[in-house]
């Protein structure tokens, strides 16, 4: 066992709906993650800040206002102004199927979706530490 | 309890009963078992295998009632749906006023009678279309408000004195409000003919939705202004619509729901009470939101249970004399927490059947979600279908001739009482540990949610709550569907206008206002609405409003528990 996965979660915006992101947040936690939930109506410039003083392997930012292609895209230039970019941007939320494609081709690493199944979501985080490697 | 049921007594009863366990079920279980040990609603309340006269026996008559009599548990009128259906209002809200505004006709034309209306995310947490914060949600996820010049090109060509506006807003909920009675005044409308409902229902923002600007004090404090006015200028409004929907949605269960809002209500009216107000001189305009789950008899007994709980409440706690002050007064909504992107289509069955619930618990007014609200907000496609679904309810189905027509069922009544005995003793519960308020503060209600929702995200996981298309009968093709589309244009429209206003005020007077409302703020005797009317009739934006409040209260920020 090597250290735990470090994660960062967010809300992003001025949608309040954090039923998913807390959901998502026991999970990680009782899965044997570090997690720090940054509570509601971040800006991306808070959430970057606060992500990289964690030095989380995982950013996990919750939208379910439609904003995705206002915030993601920022968020990936702030990552990369840090010399951030190994860290590991996830999504998650309500959004249509073309803006999955998009934040995909940004390089968010996972959307997940409403109705995704809680150990899913352990499995593919795991995953995707573990195939970025230590860093 | 009666003595005897049908001229048996409750104890012969019960002895039919097991005698019938003891022979046909038992005999009949040895063939084939049950599909599980025990049965729960989707809320966790245990249910038996059939519910009998002698279940039934243990609600008191009087409790159950005639339809438009104390406790009102049948309904709060005596004819309901014989007389009118339901009020079928769909919620609409996207881009500006204008965009609004036709989308409202569009619904009307297909027969809608009553509007709701969406505001986008600025709008609703109090920032100007122009403000850094509102970067990509302008118009996006509802309709953009900024100034009473947006008001008068959402609401145009509509008579605010046949259909009924129902603006779904909270925090800023006062300051649309104002924008309504301004341009309501405008049109050279009668005040106590316009009806309509604004939300406007905070506590419930803390405790699930999480729309909230400022501290719990001043919010409260606002409601009571909104309602206060109302008592006095607006009489045919719901100055409120103290809400379950929301803490459903969150994650609650249903039982919560149903507490959780009683106990906001239970603030509010102490609030107006303090003002020096009767019960009876603000009830009758308080109005209720409750969502409809999938378990239908539950729900059911839900809607009932919280007739009878709020009768109760008005008539023993805070005296209560007028039988309008004791009849609780819905609206509904089919849960939008249980759609699906897969196999969407399956939205349809599903708010179908949340629909129903809703109109055998006896509505009075009704949203039916769209099939696609699972990937956007919805197109008017989804919306003519989810309207049509209320109409084949209302005119094909017969359920409207009958009120109440599940009244005497054993099984319903027996789970109204018992969602009456447990809301009670939820609300007993929250009073021994010091109240709403510090409960909202400690968390106490977010952690009941967030509890349900993780118990509900694992027993989906588990398949103990069958999704049809997620966790059963899956499909691995993907089919597509059209959303709506977000018009690129509509930030540089909305703020145009809002410039536009800027520009054209005169300064000095909005500035002199402004003043004026910090001094009414600091003042917990006065009103809010009557400066606020003036603002807005001024050319003050929502912003302008909220930002120099925020100078006095501050900001609310919770500490999430999860």
């Amino acid at each position: 066992m090597g250290q735990p996965i470090r994660v960062l979660l967010a809300k992003v915006g001025l949608d309040g709906h954090d039923r998913g992101v807390k959901v998502v947040a026991r999970t990680l936690r009782d899965a044997g993650m570090d997690v720090v939930y940054t509570g509601l109506h971040r800006t991306p410039e808070e959430v970057v800040r606060a992500a990289v003083q964690e030095d989380v392997d995982i950013l996990g930012v919750s939208l379910l206002s439609g904003v995705q292609l206002t915030v993601f895209p920022k968020i990936m230039r702030l990552l990369a102004e840090q010399q951030a970019e190994d860290m590991i941007v996830v999504a998650g939320g309500v959004m249509p199927d073309e803006d999955v494609e998009a934040l995909k081709a940004l390089g968010v690493a996972e959307v997940m979706l409403q109705d995704t199944p809680p150990a899913a979501i352990v499995e593919r985080l795991t995953h995707l530490v573990e195939a970025r490697g230590a860093r | 309890m009666p003595d005897t049921v049908h001229g048996l007594s409750v104890e012969e009863l019960r002895a039919q009963l097991r005698d019938w366990e003891e022979n046909e079920v038992a005999a009949f279980l040895e063939r084939q078992p049950e599909r599980k040990e025990q049965f729960f609603t989707q809320g966790d309340v245990p249910v038996k295998r059939v519910y009998t006269a002698a279940d039934a026996a243990e609600t008191p008559l009087e409790d159950i009632g005639l339809p438009g009599r104390y406790p009102y548990t049948r309904g709060p009128y005596p004819t309901m749906y014989r007389g009118r259906t339901w009020t079928m209002r769909q919620i609409a809200g996207f881009g500006t006023g204008e965009d609004t505004n036709r989308r409202f006709k569009y619904l009307i034309e297909h027969g809608q009678t009553g509007l709701s209306t969406d505001f986008d995310m600025p709008t609703l947490m109090g920032y100007d279309s122009d403000h850094p914060m509102s970067e990509g949600e302008v118009g996006r996820e509802g309709v953009a408000i900024d100034t009473l010049a947006d008001m008068e090109a959402l609401l145009a060509d509509i008579d605010l004195e046949k259909i009924s506006v129902s603006l779904t807003i909270n925090p800023t909920a006062w300051i649309l409000l104002a924008m309504y009675v301004a341009l309501a005044e405008k049109r050279g409308f009668d005040l106590d003919k316009i009806s309509g409902t604004v939300q406007a229902d905070i506590l419930k923002e803390y405790m699930a939705q999480k729309e909230y600007i400022y501290p719990i004090a001043p919010s409260v404090r606002i409601v009571r202004d909104i309602i206060a006015y109302a008592a006095q200028n607006l009489k045919r409004y719901n100055p409120i619509n103290i809400s379950g929907y929301h803490i459903s949605e969150a994650g609650a269960s249903p039982l919560h729901e149903a507490a959780f809002t009683l106990a906001n209500l239970i603030v509010y009216v102490e609030e107006l009470r303090k003002l020096g107000l009767h019960v009876d001189d603000f009830a009758p305009r308080l109005a209720f939101f409750f969502v409809s789950q999938a378990d239908l008899f539950e729900e059911v007994a839900k809607f009932r249970a919280l007739r009878r709980c709020y009768a109760k409440i008005m008539k023993e706690r805070f005296g209560a004399q007028r039988p309008e002050s004791m009849r609780l007064r819905f609206h509904c909504q089919t849960a939008a927490a249980t759609l699906t992107k897969p196999q969407y289509m399956v939205n349809v069955v599903r708010t179908a059947m949340q629909a129903l619930s809703a109109v055998l618990g006896g509505a009075q007014s009704l949203h039916t979600n769209g099939y696609d609200e699972a990937f956007a907000i919805p197109t008017e496609d989804a919306m003519r279908l989810a309207l049509r679904t209320q109409q084949v309810i209302a005119d094909e189905t017969n359920v409207t001739s009958v009120v109440d027509p599940l009244g005497g069922s054993y099984y319903v009544e027996s789970l109204t009482t018992e969602y009456e005995k447990r809301i009670f003793a939820i609300l007993e519960e929250i009073e021994e540990r010091g109240g709403t308020i510090r409960l909202i503060e400690e968390g106490w209600f977010q952690k009941h949610i967030a509890d349900f929702a993780y118990e509900t995200a694992l027993r989906k996981q588990s398949g103990e709550k069958p999704v049809i298309g997620v966790n059963r009968y899956r499909m691995e093709t993907r089919e597509q569907i059209e959303v709506h589309p977000y018009d690129p244009t509509t930030a540089e429209r909305q703020i145009a206008r809002t410039r536009r206003v800027r520009e054209e005020r005169d300064e000095a007077k909005v500035q002199a206002l402004l003043d004026r409302l910090v001094a009414v703020a600091q003042d917990e005797r006065e009103n809010i609405m009557p400066v606020t009317i003036e603002l807005v009739k001024n050319g003050a934006t929502m912003g302008d409003i909220v930002e120099k409040l925020k100078t006095v209260w501050g900001t609310y920020r919770e500490t999430p528990v999860f």
